[in-house]
């Protein structure tokens, strides 16, 4: 059976204030779905309500991976069960080497049932292959060293995102900006590797405010977000019209929605 | 070219606390409850001590009565009356494990101590309650001159050595505690490290309270002879019991010109532990005393490891790690003392607090009059890791010359949401999550420990991690 991850009429609110208003969205392994929308839209908090990040409150709806509900599970269950989500500004963790988060983090996503204290994947399995994927995003094998986002420069968050990526393999992955703060190079190469890496695997939803990143991921569905909810739905035109003229029309053409989204943008939610 | 990009450390957790255990043994003598003169003189009787010793003993415990308990620090509720002040578990110390009583011996290779001095050890001292129960030395140690016996040896073997140095680094007047240690001490060890020996493996020293309402007072006294080199490291525990013990010793170490001493502590005392200790080193010309030590353990831990650089060029490094959990005060810190021109300090302390527990970072640094182009650089960081838990930070800071640096950073975090939340999407468990997060924060003190002793520290700290959510 091809994986599937279904939202349904999705409402969230934190600290009382609704973000998202009944948000519909279905994704199956081996699409690419691009969201996009204005600042204070509600593209991250869906994203981040998708992983469950404990701050934002689900008030109605259900998120159903391979129908089985998961708004009860933890972050850490969701990701055994094959959610990720690349961030867009990772927090940094000092002391924490990345090899060793990473190798419990492969453990955990591979084998789900895993209990705290048993045994890892073993050391030179583990090696060769992040040696491998960091050698496929043109990373020193120094980075595996460094400390958990620590000092990393906005180049370096970004592929080591997307190096959690290549070595989780989920089933349905998020990425949330994986472009901002890249130059052009950089892009190109971020979206080169996500296309490797998830492409025709995974189901992908790219969270984009450019173009460049959908360069060699081109959506099968392009949703906009406004004021909370999913306005409008298309292919890779509407990615590209959204990019070269703005969100005017999507405003005009959906009055509620921009004053919702403009109401939301008052309480400058991060 | 290096090929280990990953030192991941993973740690059984299936195991239970291995420290928890109680040893039934017959002592062969132990004298009652409680602290007066007669007990301090049936001490020195037992022990056949010479006269001097005998008055330093008599003239502290007139000390200790007369002095007040400390207002300051944590809350000593401890009836002095309560305490066993000496218990003498066998009448022979073992040259070899086999010579030391079944039961003991059973005690040290439950905590690993034959299997660290096999591996990686230059010398041990094991104490038991009041007594070195054993003692060994690697024979060429030996024959280059380094001297590593218990103090009770030491004070009828080489005691002009000792007596040159005993109580001056730490005088019984010192505070309340160097005084009770100085009238009934007993046990710790002795060392004497001869010009130019430079001694490359630890020598190791294993403390183990094993009664109830013992009180336990070794006594240590290390002297690093010009341009030598050494690393002591100790390590204590207890089984936990409902009413408390006493731990309170007094560590003096005199670290000669160019010398260089590093003394490393993983203390892993019981909950019902008072853990009291005064630990002083006066570091002479370009010598370098470097104190690590740990506290994961006790009930309520003082424990202030000092550094007075007598001479220009002295250096003194004091890395400080507490953990405190329920029902534990670490009242943590050091002291630095800028006593001559172009003396460097550094204090690092790392402080962690969960499930109500209080660690407390007090510190001293202080430069004299003269110890011009001195540097000090202190840099305290805590982590709370729950609402309940607390951290508390004290620094003294006194300057009496103008041409010197002083540097202080302080910094109290939370754990925090994002971190958590980020590494269990990964597939973290909060458990492993917040265990990764306390791990990393230490880790640049960690880092400073031979491989052997930084497993052990990980291994303490996940232990004291664990159960700590949900």
């Amino acid at each position: 059976m091809s994986d599937i991850l279904e939202i349904k009429n999705l409402h969230v609110e934190i600290d009382g204030k609704p973000i998202l208003r009944g948000v519909n969205l279905t994704i199956k392994k081996g699409e690419t779905h691009a969201l996009m929308g204005p600042n204070w839209s509600g593209k991250s908090t869906l994203g981040l309500v998708i992983m469950g990040h404990p701050n934002y409150d689900v008030t109605e709806g259900e998120i159903l991976l391979n129908g089985q509900n998961i708004l009860d599970l933890d972050a850490d269950e969701r990701a055994r069960l094959g959610l990720f989500m690349a961030f867009q500004r990772p927090v940094a963790i000092p002391g924490v080497k990345m090899a060793d988060f990473l190798r419990h983090a492969t453990t955990n996503v591979r084998n789900p049932d895993r209990k705290e204290g048993e045994d890892l994947i073993p050391m030179r399995e583990f090696r060769n292959e992040i040696k491998e994927k960091m050698g496929q995003l043109k990373m020193d094998s120094e980075f595996a060293r460094r400390y958990v986002n620590d000092g990393f420069s906005g180049g370096e968050m970004k592929r080591a995102e997307i190096l959690q990526l290549a070595m989780l393999q989920p089933k349905f992955a998020i990425l949330d900006e994986t472009d901002s703060g890249l130059d052009a190079d950089a892009v190109r190469l971020a979206s080169q590797s996500i296309n490797e890496i998830g492409h025709n695997k995974m189901g992908l939803l790219i969270i984009t405010h450019h173009d460049k990143l959908l360069e060699h991921n081109p959506p099968e569905f392009t949703h906009v977000i406004l004021g909370g909810q999913i306005v409008e739905t298309g292919g890779k035109e509407l990615a590209a019209e959204l990019h070269s003229q703005g969100y005017d029309r999507i405003r005009a053409e959906h009055p509620e929605s921009a004053a919702a989204n403009d109401d939301t943008d008052q309480v400058a939610i991060t | 070219m290096t090929t280990d990009i990953t030192e991941s450390r993973e740690l059984k957790s299936t195991e239970i606390n291995k420290y928890d255990f109680k040893t039934k043994t017959e002592a062969v003598f132990k004298a009652r409850r409680g602290l007066d003169e007669d007990i301090v003189k049936q001490i020195s009787d037992i022990k056949n001590e010479p006269d001097w010793m005998r008055k330093f003993r008599l003239d502290s415990l007139k000390i200790f009565e007369s002095k007040p308990m400390p207002n300051w620090g944590g809350d000593i509720a401890l009836d002095f009356q309560n305490i066993y002040y000496y218990l003498k578990p066998t009448n022979e110390q073992g040259r070899s494990w086999d010579d030391v009583p079944e039961e003991i011996k059973d005690t040290f290779e439950k905590l690993g101590i034959p299997e660290a001095e096999r591996k990686y050890l230059a010398g041990v001292k094991a104490q038991f309650e009041s007594e070195v129960i054993y003692g060994s030395l690697k024979e060429d140690l030996a024959n280059q001159g380094v001297i590593f016996t218990d103090t009770d040896t030491a004070v009828r073997e080489h005691p002009e050595l000792l007596r040159e140095y005993f109580g001056t680094i730490i005088p019984s007047a010192d505070n309340k505690f160097a005084a009770l240690n100085s009238a009934v001490w007993s046990g710790g060890s002795f060392i004497y490290v001869p010009k130019g020996v430079k001694i490359d493996f630890p020598l190791q020293a294993y403390f183990r309270i094993n009664e109830e309402n013992m009180g336990q007072f070794e006594r240590t006294l290390i002297i690093v002879d010009e341009g030598a080199q050494v690393h002591y490291v100790e390590g204590c525990t207890a089984p936990m019991y409902t009413s408390e013990s006493l731990h309170s010793a007094v560590v003096e170490v005199v670290v000669k010109k160019n010398a260089r001493c590093r003394y490393t502590t993983i203390q892993n005392w019981a909950n019902n532990i008072y853990n009291l200790v005064t630990k002083r080193a006066f570091a002479y010309q370009d010598a370098v005393m470097e104190w690590v030590d740990g506290n994961l353990g006790s009930k309520l831990t003082m424990k202030y490891p000092a550094v007075y650089m007598m001479e220009p060029g002295a250096r003194g490094e004091i890395l400080s790690i507490a953990f405190s959990s329920a029902g534990q005060h670490q009242d943590a810190g050091a002291k630095l003392v800028h006593c001559a021109p172009n003396t460097t300090g550094t204090i690092i302390s790392k402080s962690i607090s969960k499930n109500g527990g209080r660690s407390s970072y007090r510190g001293l640094a202080r430069v004299e009059e003269g110890a011009v182009n001195s540097k000090c650089s202190v840099v305290c960081d805590a982590l709370i890791l729950d609402p309940q838990s607390r951290s508390d930070t004290y620094p003294y800071i006194e300057v009496a010359e103008q041409d010197v640096s002083i540097g202080h950073e302080a910094s109290v975090s939370r754990i925090g949401e994002e971190q958590l939340f980020y590494l269990m999407s990964r597939g973290l468990s909060e458990a492993e999550a917040s265990t990764m997060i306390v791990n990393g924060f230490i880790e640049p003190l960690i880092k400073e420990l031979p491989m052997e002793y930084a497993v052990e520290m990980n291994r303490l700290i996940q232990l004291q991690m664990e159960g700590s959510v949900g």
